[in-house]
């Protein structure tokens, strides 16, 4: 399938995803889009997949305009998403994702089909297997038989790459191989450069919402990629990770063993030094989460004991400060403004409020929120959200414990946040989080802990560490030498 | 804008369900416009049934300030009218222990406090329920409702049934003594709607200007962030729905006290629910409880002159409550729509 | 035997209308939507079909008449919960006590009026079956709907590809909105035929169980069909079990009753509510964290005990779905 897209644009209020883009898709290869986060590739592909509708601009599948908007569209004319988080139903087995979706014409029964496509690429699933008990890589491959089966010639694979072992993306990457070579589209969608060296026929890179250059037919070399990516900035540069100086400990895990409904692990013995930056490296769903909850305090381990600054922890404390991943069920209230969050901070009998407002207008000038006192949360941009819950963060916090710290966030304002981080972690206080994106965990740490197959490595040095070492390690590979 | 569009919600609301309940009125052949001027008028004719309106209006101020304080909390109270017929039940059995020479004063008082803790401990059951063990307030509460329903015909039908005939026309009526004084010749009492406005200007207070109040909120509306914040949102929950279940169980009281002087077995009568819907068309805007309460309570006390009048049913009232409640809600979410664009 | 034969088939027989309220109600949260409004839909349904058998003189128009109320009042709730996006608790609320008010304004000129009733019928043949004969075979076209429809829904729901859908769009709605279903149409398709069902329930009431019409006939019922599908973890049987469980409770309490107790009817009434609660929030309570954490540490057959009683709630259950975001 040949897919031209012509003047596409999209914006959402102000924000404008997509500009003005034109760009072919050759039959029978496998495309690269590169760009880095908030570079509009997301908005792109789901445009494509159906899931918003362009504001302006064509698509044409080999020659003939075709009219998307939604995804059933898309199916018909043979367009296929596999999501970051897939979008299947955990309850399901593995089958029966499969058979839950429109039927188009002259579609082969679903459970032989699967047997072949199963073989055929490699892939050692169970087709009565419940989607909930698998993991993100495999539920990736059922996603991709899935469109197999539906017929689809176009294949759209959205970062696919986070949060999958080293195996399983070598299994993907010959299976995307084997879909082209039978003359399928594949658009590859990364902020990875290494992945489209290694896979890409073609690269196409994004930055704002605009197209830069044109298509180009790979190999490409690297710096012409990264400035086509970054523009003059060039690659974000960071403060330099591995430079603040332990000091003390904070916590002491002895023998420890924690579970919850998916996952039990341990006995895990360690301590956490103060005043740095320590990563949280696994794949999702290893017990990174568990983990961070019973730092927190949230949870209680199943036996042993963890001691926070010199005391047995057993509950939340006022010092230790958990921000999650999920801002608008657990981070904020939605509907709550700013003078009414610092007011639920700093308690009085009366809610006056006088004293709050003027502290959330310094908040706001402090951390740079683009808000007003009275603006109920939930209509600030996911930056802000992020910017105003770290604002939130008392100054006598010892530990801020963080999930995905920039998740959906744009280059920009991730950075902000880690120079926020940063700042706090130089005046003394420990961070703690974790995160799918590697070069996160890598970039930001001083030091890193593994979790792979129920258990948690020694504390890592940070400097001693590649993002390659570390993708090895989170997927099992010379996980032994460094468990504990 | 979007206020000022939103304002105009009441007004079509109020349109659309005379239109409708004229519609329901012009189907079993009723005169629509001599319907709706005894519903809206009938109880204001004469210092009586002016009276009774009052007394519909002062238990409905209760559980409709208390349901305001469980819908800040994001609980649907659906138990209230089990809540307030336990707070009758124990009132009843702190009055039964009255002989001649008693302080009555101490006496309403105590059956006031003891109603109150009666239907707080009842929603209790729902808050704790739901808190730790998960099961929708929704059930648990309506299920309670049969419940205290029970125990109230048991006490009426078993151990305190009337001497001769237990009927349900309830117990043995209270000693005169203990009965609340009544303005001249009506039966309303001065303390019913004094308690009940009381009651509304505490829960004001408390939800606009205290950070309990705003504790409250927080929980209702996300229990995790509100708990990540360092609010202890679990103990705020349920510590409303106490308050809830205590502004019914004290409505309950008052209903002994003051309305029946007897313990009946369907105490609540439907006024719990209609608090509920009060409390739904309000939308968590506190100022307009009383002004519907009053509304309300006039519909439902005019609505008994239609049998006798009218021949038309008195359920009429509760149709159009019904359509007033599903306008005012279908016109918000209209009106807010067409703002988003 | 013979005794308890016959206390059984009455078992079925009373069980049946508020059999086919729970799977109606089963249909529309399967597919994610609550319709709160059962209490009132079965009176207001069950007060129009016996006003149209009344008139008409035909058992059929009343079920018919029935069913298209409760399909309406399900669609209304639909438009609210649905496509306008509102508290589907709220809304249904409103309409129970809506629709009971206008049952008994409505029904005003039925009450105590003798109107026509479902005739029973034995399925010949298999009426001669001894034990099953009499147990399931001799009753009436409504019971024997209601028998088949169990075992009929199960399957629908759990075998079909159309049911598999309709579940799907009550886990996770925009999984099948990407696989290129019309959540709305699929929930709202649900909705209209699980209110269809709770109508003919109204009816099974007024035409066969409970004949005629009075204020508030049989009004309670509908709440306990919502706790039935609770309790029945949204599974056919689990729920027809539920149903007969309550029937028998209540039918054991009136035996005490008439066994001179000195304990009255209406107490021993409120006993299922008691066990309904006291059941839920035993279940509930075992899908908590703490006592999912504590399963891991049992052996595998107590835990597949355990997952098997605590099934639990779809997953997109009362939640709105915007195809927009």
């Amino acid at each position: 399938m040949h897919i031209s897209i012509r003047n596409l644009r999209k914006a959402f209020g102000p924000v404008v995803a997509n500009n003005d883009i034109s760009v072919d898709f050759a039959a029978g290869q496998i495309h690269g889009i590169l760009g880095e986060n908030g570079a509009g590739k997301s908005t792109l592909m789901k445009i494509l997949a159906g899931m918003y509708s362009a504001d302006r601009g064509d698509i044409a599948i080999d020659g003939r305009i075709v009219l998307l908007g939604a995804p059933k569209r898309a199916l018909q004319v043979g367009i296929g998403m596999v999501g970051q988080d897939p979008l299947d139903i955990p309850v399901f087995t593995i089958l029966e994702n499969i058979s839950a979706g429109i039927r188009l014409a002259g579609q082969i029964p679903v459970a032989e089909s699967f047997d072949h496509w199963n073989s055929v690429l490699g892939f050692e699933l169970d087709p009565r297997a419940h989607i909930g008990h698998i993991t993100v890589g495999q539920r990736q491959q059922v996603e991709i038989i899935r469109l197999l089966i539906t017929g689809s010639q176009l294949f759209i694979l959205d970062e696919p790459t986070t949060g999958i072992t080293a195996a399983q993306i070598d299994a993907l990457f010959v299976a995307l191989r084997t879909i082209a070579n039978a003359g399928k589209t594949v658009l590859f969608v990364t902020h990875k450069l290494d992945e489209v060296a290694t896979l890409c026929d073609t690269v196409s890179v994004l930055r704002g919402g605009i197209l830069v250059g044109e298509q180009a037919q790979m190999p490409v070399p690297r710096e012409q990629i990264l400035q086509a990516m970054f523009g003059e900035r060039n690659a974000l540069i960071a403060t330099q990770s591995g430079q603040h100086h332990p000091n003390g400990t904070v916590w002491k895990l002895t023998d420890v063993f924690m579970h919850d409904a998916q996952i039990a692990f341990g006995p895990i013995t360690t301590t956490i030094a103060a005043g740095q930056i320590v990563g949280l490296a696994g794949l999702e769903g290893s017990g990174q989460t568990l983990f961070l909850r019973h730092l927190a305090g949230m949870q209680l381990p199943h036996s042993g004991s963890i001691v926070f600054a010199d005391t047995p922890l057993r509950a939340p404390r006022y010092d230790n400060v958990f921000l999650p991943a999920d801002r608008l069920h657990e981070g904020i209230i939605p509907s709550m403004n700013l003078v009414e969050h610092v007011q639920l901070l700093h308690r009085h009998l009366l809610a006056t409020g006088q004293t709050s407002r003027e502290k959330a207008i310094q908040l706001i000038a402090d951390y740079n929120i683009k808000a007003t006192p009275d603006m109920p949360l939930q209509l600030l941009s996911g930056g802000n959200q992020q910017r105003a819950m770290l604002a939130l963060i008392p100054d006598t916090a010892r530990v801020i414990l963080l999930e995905h710290p920039t998740r959906g966030l744009d280059a920009y304002s991730a950075e902000a946040i880690w120079q926020r981080l940063q700042e706090r972690c130089a005046r003394g206080a420990t961070v703690v989080f974790f995160s799918a994106d590697l070069e996160e965990v890598i970039r930001y740490s001083d030091a890193v802990l593994v979790f792979f197959g129920g258990s948690v490595s020694r504390v890592l040095d940070c400097d001693a560490l590649s993002e390659q070492a570390l993708a090895r390690l989170i997927g099992g590979v010379g996980f032994a030498e460094v468990a504990q | 804008m979007n206020t000022i569009r939103l304002a105009r919600a009441p007004l079509y609301a109020i349109i659309v369900s005379i239109l409708l309940t004229t519609v329901v009125l012009t189907t079993t052949n009723a005169d629509p416009v001599a319907a709706f001027t005894v519903l809206f008028s009938g109880a204001l004719t004469t210092p009586s049934r002016l009276a009774d309106m009052i007394m519909l209006a002062s238990p409905l101020l209760l559980c409709a300030a208390g349901l305001s304080i469980s819908f800040a909390a994001g609980q649907y109270n659906l138990g209230i009218e089990g809540q307030m017929t336990v707070g009758g039940v124990a009132a009843m059995a702190v009055l039964r222990l009255y002989t001649e020479g008693d302080s009555v004063v101490l006496l309403w008082l105590g059956a006031m406090c003891v109603g109150t803790v009666a239907g707080a401990c009842w929603a209790g059951i729902v808050a704790i329920l739901k808190q730790y063990a998960r099961v929708s307030e929704i059930f648990v509460g309506l299920g309670l409702n049969f419940v205290a329903l029970g125990i109230s015909l048991y006490m009426v039908f078993g151990p305190w049934k009337r001497p001769g005939v237990a009927s349900m026309s309830g117990t043995e009526p209270l000693a005169d003594s203990l009965w609340l004084p009544v303005l001249g010749n009506t039966r309303a009492t001065v303390v019913t709607p004094l308690i009940a406005i009381g009651v509304l200007a505490l829960v004001w207070w408390f939800l606009r200007a205290t950070q309990w109040g705003l504790e409250v909120r927080a929980s209702g509306l996300s229990q995790a962030a509100s708990q990540r914040l360092g609010v202890p949102a679990i103990r705020r929950t349920i510590q409303a729905m106490l308050v809830c279940g205590g502004a019914a169980g004290i409505a309950g009281a008052l209903q002994v006290l003051g309305v029946y002087h007897a313990l009946v077995p369907n105490l609540a009568s439907g006024i719990g629910f209609m608090g509920l819907l009060v409390a739904l068309l309000i939308n968590a805007d506190i100022r307009f409880v009383a002004p519907l309460v009053v509304l309300f309570a006039v519909l439902t006390s005019g609505s008994i002159q239609l049998p006798l009048s009218l021949s038309i049913d008195s359920s009429v009232s509760g149709v159009f409550q019904g359509f007033l409640v599903l306008a005012m809600i279908v016109a918000r979410a209209l009106l807010a729509r067409k703002e988003r664009g | 035997m013979d005794k308890l034969i016959l206390d059984i088939a009455a078992l079925i027989a009373m069980s049946t209308p508020l059999l086919l309220a729970t799977l109606g109600i089963l249909i529309g949260e399967r597919a994610g939507v609550i319709n709160l409004s059962v209490d009132g839909s079965l009176l207001l349904a069950g007060m129009v079909g016996f006003g149209v058998a009344f008139t008409t003189q035909s058992v059929i128009y009343g079920f018919f008449a029935a069913a298209l109320v409760g399909a309406t009042v399900a669609l209304l709730i639909g438009y609210l919960g649905i496509t306008l996006r509102l508290s589907q608790t709220a809304v249904g609320f409103v309409f129970a006590l809506l629709c009971t008010d206008l049952s008994s304004f409505l029904g005003n000129p039925y009450v105590q009026q003798s109107g026509p009733a479902v005739p029973a019928w034995a399925i010949p043949i298999l009426t001669d079956i001894p034990l099953l004969g009499p147990i399931l075979f001799r009753h009436d076209v409504v019971i024997y709907a209601g028998l088949v429809l169990i075992p009929l829904i199960a399957w629908f729901l759990e075998r079909s590809r159309p049911g598999l859908i309709v579940r799907g769009v009550g886990e996770r709605p925009e999984a099948l909105y990407a696989r290129g279903i019309d959540v709305v149409r699929v929930r709202y398709a649900a909705v209209i035929v699980g209110g269809a069902l709770i109508g003919l329930a109204g009816a099974a009431y007024t035409l066969d169980l409970k004949q005629g019409w009075t204020y508030r006939h049989m009004a309670g019922t509908g709440w306990i069909a919502l706790a039935i599908v609770i309790f029945g973890a949204w599974k056919s049987y689990r729920i027809a079990f539920g149903c007969y469980l309550y029937a028998a409770l209540q039918t054991v309490a009136s035996r005490m009753q008439v066994n001179d107790w000195e304990i009255p009817t209406q107490v021993l009434q409120v006993s299922p509510f008691v066990v309904m609660i006291v059941v839920l929030a035993v279940v509930n309570s075992l899908s908590t964290p703490t006592v999912q954490a504590w399963l891991q540490t049992v052996p595998a057959p107590v835990r597949r005990l355990f997952t098997y009683v605590t099934s639990p709630a779809p997953a997109s259950l009362g939640k709105p779905f915007d195809p927009a975001g």
